[in-house]
């Protein structure tokens, strides 16, 4: 797989920025490598400037003066997207109405003046690829949006691009489809070895498809890393709440401990004073005797979930602490549990 | 729940306006093949009235159908291509185009036929061909097919549908005439009828700008009403509606219809073939 | 954007550009400057007011328009409602029919006024059948009144029906559950989501009416309209500077009311007809 992926092109953005008419910064200055056959994924909530990034990557958007693109060697910053030999895929899908799937699929391949024969070829393989080769003579309006997907799919790659970018592909599908989806298309890329950029504003898509992800917010990028970077050693509050659900608990820092809610956690940093947060994820905790552990709390609901219970308990600072659990034993309301925390997925922040 | 006399009295209210409009018409058409209107239908039916008014009248049909099919050439170059234009740019500028564009059809058609004639009117040889008439016409049915094209371009998302096709290298004519012109076929059909209808009607510029040696249907119309037997200016009129039914019955069934996708489930069996595939 | 879409866009647009700036910019300034160009120069503009017979003309018009508008907003209101609220057989052909005369022209329409209220027309027939009297109506304003009906009609109708097509119906049923009476629901839910429609199709109706010359045209010359006047003015009397203001004024006060309609309504208004 490895030597598969040094094929595709490295895209390299330096100090994109962008500012939109009206003087509205949509993303700060951004400097980004991706090397080639890396799966990168962008992700943020909405306005966090993760698909004027994109956007610029495929030429629909210029970065202010000083930004500069490079696909591989070449300087793309000034050349329009269809001069930049990329494949890209829409959140809406934006397959043209007035053509069937074939003439859809054929139609990168048909601007680009390649003879016929040719274009039969590459497209009986697209439709093979994604497995859409009853839906050849369809029309657009009679494909669900699963169908879609993949004729959006066939369509960018039929060109052979350089580098394929995709703007929240499977946003407009139901959850299920929205899960054997992502698998198809992790599978899709790494078999492909291209080089691709994937805007998603989930986490769940961005954690199975990344390389890497980068995380952004409000135009800034807040952390690049591999998906287990940022789940288990987020930057910041924010890449820590948007990722995953967290715990946040205010403390007291005393020496080889922090003191929260009345009781005390161990800490290898060995530092005195000042205030500091305790974040910690839901799994990363195991019930305990009531003695022998580390927080006590009150359980307010609970939430069976089959594999495991999702425990909602007070009585440890103003927020709420979620926690999970999969002992199989019943919780009731009011009841008070221990629970001990994982020391290695603690993470303690300075406030 | 239902008022049974609200819904009588609002039924019969509906079918005398409905009377109203339409027992003139029917009362024209019937003249027109009546031999005298004045004794009525009994006095026998005929079509030598049709046959006069084809007599007397044909070079207008003739001129009518010709100026209506060059002005809907017309407003198709001049029309889609600003309609595209004024879908892509949002700015102040291209509202007050919009607006500018618009004018001709707020403003009296008698008002722009006289502009046109203390402007134009000192070039002989335009003056007294139809294209003056056509130029009438192609200003006040212009907006009529940018609109049509813009409510289209305006409720699809033709934006990305443009993006998309620039991401697989198709350069900006290939895009116009490839993806934004197909897609924009039910506007540019709803405006050609509404245009080549407007066009073969208009008086209020035409009788203005019109010459003894150009005349057109609705001048003729006129004319026939102010000189002719009744019988003459019905048959006429008959003629006119027989030409413009197939227009109207086209404009009732694509300018208002509302285009309604099926939705296909993602259960269907190619869908599912696709499910078993990876579950493999 | 990059420049040469820029160009390429600049390009599709001149064409109409050079055109509408040829054929109607440059004629109506050059009608304007007619206008202001006899011994009176600008003070001409005020002629409307000041030459009583151009005054009443102009009151007379407006009288016409406003009367026709109204009436037709009335009319096609409580048709277009029936029409789309109730679902019934011969229903699709009724609204064919009622919407039919859209596109006729002027002049046609003044042709169906003199069959409808001429001297051989079906109320003078029936009339005289009736009363001994013959009514005939059709040569004067009320045979226009009629006739502006014809194109106002139809066009509210469509109208009407698609703004209460859009309406949320279970803003009316909120409304009932609230426990409103039908009269309570019809002015508090219904008139307000029919209202951009109306104040949109009100304003062609009238701007229509305003500046129709077909009708007046085929029914007799001597009705004292505005585009009766310009017309007399600039064929009969040869005063092309006088049918040139009374053109401009006529042009604005039709272009006024359907701008104000759209910035009222924030919908497109198009006269037509």
């Amino acid at each position: 797989m490895s030597d598969l992926k040094d094929q595709g092109t490295a895209i390299n953005l330096l100090s994109c920025a962008k500012t939109f008419a009206g003087g509205v910064q949509a993303l700060e200055p951004l400097d980004l490598e991706i090397a080639g056959g890396e799966t990168v994924v962008l992700l943020g909530p909405s306005g966090c400037g993760k698909t004027t990034t994109l956007r610029i990557i495929a030429g629909l958007e210029e970065p202010d003066p000083g930004g500069r693109v490079m696909f591989g060697d070449d300087d793309v910053t000034r050349l329009p997207i269809e001069k930049r030999k990329i494949g890209m895929v829409f959140q809406s899908y934006a397959l043209f109405p007035n053509m069937t799937v074939r003439e859809n699929i054929a139609y990168g391949l048909m601007v680009r003046r390649m003879p016929k024969p040719d274009i039969d070829r590459r497209v009986g393989e697209m439709l093979e690829m994604m497995h859409i080769g009853d839906l050849e003579f369809r029309r657009i309006d009679q494909l669900s949006g699963g169908q879609c997907q993949r004729v959006a799919l066939a369509r960018a790659i039929a060109v052979q691009p350089r580098v394929l970018l995709l703007d929240e592909p499977l946003t407009a599908l139901d959850a299920i489809l929205r899960t054997r989806l992502r698998v198809e298309i992790d599978q899709l890329l790494r078999r492909l070895g291209i080089t691709a950029v994937y805007v998603t504003h989930d986490q769940g898509e961005a954690m199975s498809l990344g390389d890497r992800i980068v995380v952004m917010s409000r135009g800034r990028v807040e952390q690049i890393g591999t998906p287990r970077d940022i789940y288990y050693k987020p930057n910041n509050d924010f890449v820590a709440e948007f990722i995953g659900t967290i715990n946040r608990l205010r403390g007291i820092a005393r020496g080889d401990h922090v003191e929260v809610a009345g009781a005390s956690l161990p800490w290898s940093a060995n530092r005195s004073g000042g205030e500091v947060e305790i974040l910690f994820r839901p799994e990363n905790v195991t019930i305990s005797n009531l003695k022998s552990a580390h927080l006590k709390g009150n359980v307010v609901t609970s939430f069976f979930q089959g594999d495991r219970t999702k425990l909602i308990l007070d009585g440890l600072g103003e927020r709420q602490v979620i926690i999970e659990t999969t002992d199989r034993v019943e919780f009731i309301a009011g009841q008070e549990i221990g629970f001990r925390i994982d020391p290695d997925s603690m993470i303690i922040l300075n406030t | 729940m239902r008022r049974p006399w609200l819904f009588y009295s609002q039924f019969a209210f509906t079918i005398g306006v409905c009377t109203f409009l339409i027992v003139p018409v029917i009362m024209s058409m019937m003249a027109g093949i009546t031999e005298n209107f004045f004794l009525g239908i009994k006095s026998g039916v005929t079509l030598r009235w049709v046959y006069e008014v084809l007599d007397l009248y044909l070079d207008t049909i003739y001129l009518s159908l010709l100026i209506a099919v060059i002005c809907l050439i017309v407003t198709l170059i001049l029309g889609i291509p600003t309609a595209y234009v004024l879908a892509k740019k949002s700015g102040r500028w291209a509202r007050m185009f919009e607006e500018f564009l618009v004018l001709p059809v707020a403003i009296p058609g008698l008002a722009i036929a006289l502009a046109l004639i203390v402007t134009y009117g000192g070039f002989r040889d335009f003056r007294t061909s139809w294209g003056f008439i056509l130029v009438g016409h192609v200003l006040y049915t212009l907006p009529f097919m940018v609109r049509s094209v813009l409510a289209v371009l305006s409720s699809t998302d033709f934006q990305t549908l443009e993006e998309s096709a620039a991401s697989l290298g198709a350069s900006f004519w290939q895009r116009f005439f490839g993806i934004i012109i197909p897609n924009c076929r039910s506007g540019i059909l709803a405006g050609s009828l509404m245009v080549v209808t407007l066009s073969v009607g208009e008086f209020n510029l035409t009788w203005m700008l019109h010459t003894p040696l150009t005349k057109t249907l609705p001048v003729g119309l006129a004319d026939s009403y102010a000189s002719m037997r009744l019988e003459i200016g019905s048959a006429y009129t008959l003629v006119f509606l027989i030409m413009i039914l197939p227009l109207l019955i086209g404009l009732q069934m694509f300018g208002t219809s509302k285009e309604r996708k099926p939705a296909v489930p993602d259960e269907d069996p190619s869908e599912q073939a696709n499910q078993q595939e990876i579950a493999r | 954007m990059d420049r040469h879409e820029y160009r390429n866009l600049v390009i599709l647009v001149l064409p109409t550009g050079i055109f509408c700036v040829a054929f109607f910019l440059l004629p109506m300034a050059r009608l304007v400057l007619i206008g202001a160009s006899g011994e009176r120069g600008i003070a001409a503009y005020l002629d409307i007011v000041t030459t009583p017979r151009h005054f009443e003309s102009l009151i007379a018009t407006l009288v016409l328009s406003i009367t026709v508008t109204a009436t037709a907003l009335v009319v096609a209101t409580i048709s277009g409602l029936f029409l789309e609220r109730n679902r019934f057989k011969g229903r699709g052909v009724l609204i064919s029919m009622l919407t039919f005369p859209l596109a006729f022209p002027g002049v046609v329409i003044g042709f169906m006024v003199i069959m409808l209220a001429g001297r051989q027309g079906l109320i003078g027939i029936v009339s005289k059948a009736l009363t001994g009297d013959k009514i005939v109506f059709a040569y004067s304003m009320a045979g226009l009144f009629v006739g502006y009906m014809y194109f106002s009609i139809p066009r509210v109708i469509l109208t009407i029906m698609a703004a209460a097509e859009k309406m949320n119906p279970a803003l009316e049923e909120a409304a009932r559950s609230l426990g409103a009476p039908q009269w309570r629901i019809i002015l508090d839910v219904i008139l307000p989501a029919l209202k951009p429609g109306l104040i949109a199709s009100g304003a062609i109706c009238f701007a229509t009416s305003m500046g129709a010359f077909g009708t007046a045209f085929t029914l007799a010359t001597n009705i004292d309209v505005l585009p009766m006047t310009i017309y007399t003015e600039f064929t009969l009397n040869a005063n092309i500077a006088g049918a040139a203001t009374l053109s401009i004024v006529l042009g604005l006060i039709t272009w006024a009311a359907l701008y104000i309609a759209r910035n009222l309504s924030g919908s497109n208004v198009a006269a037509a007809g």
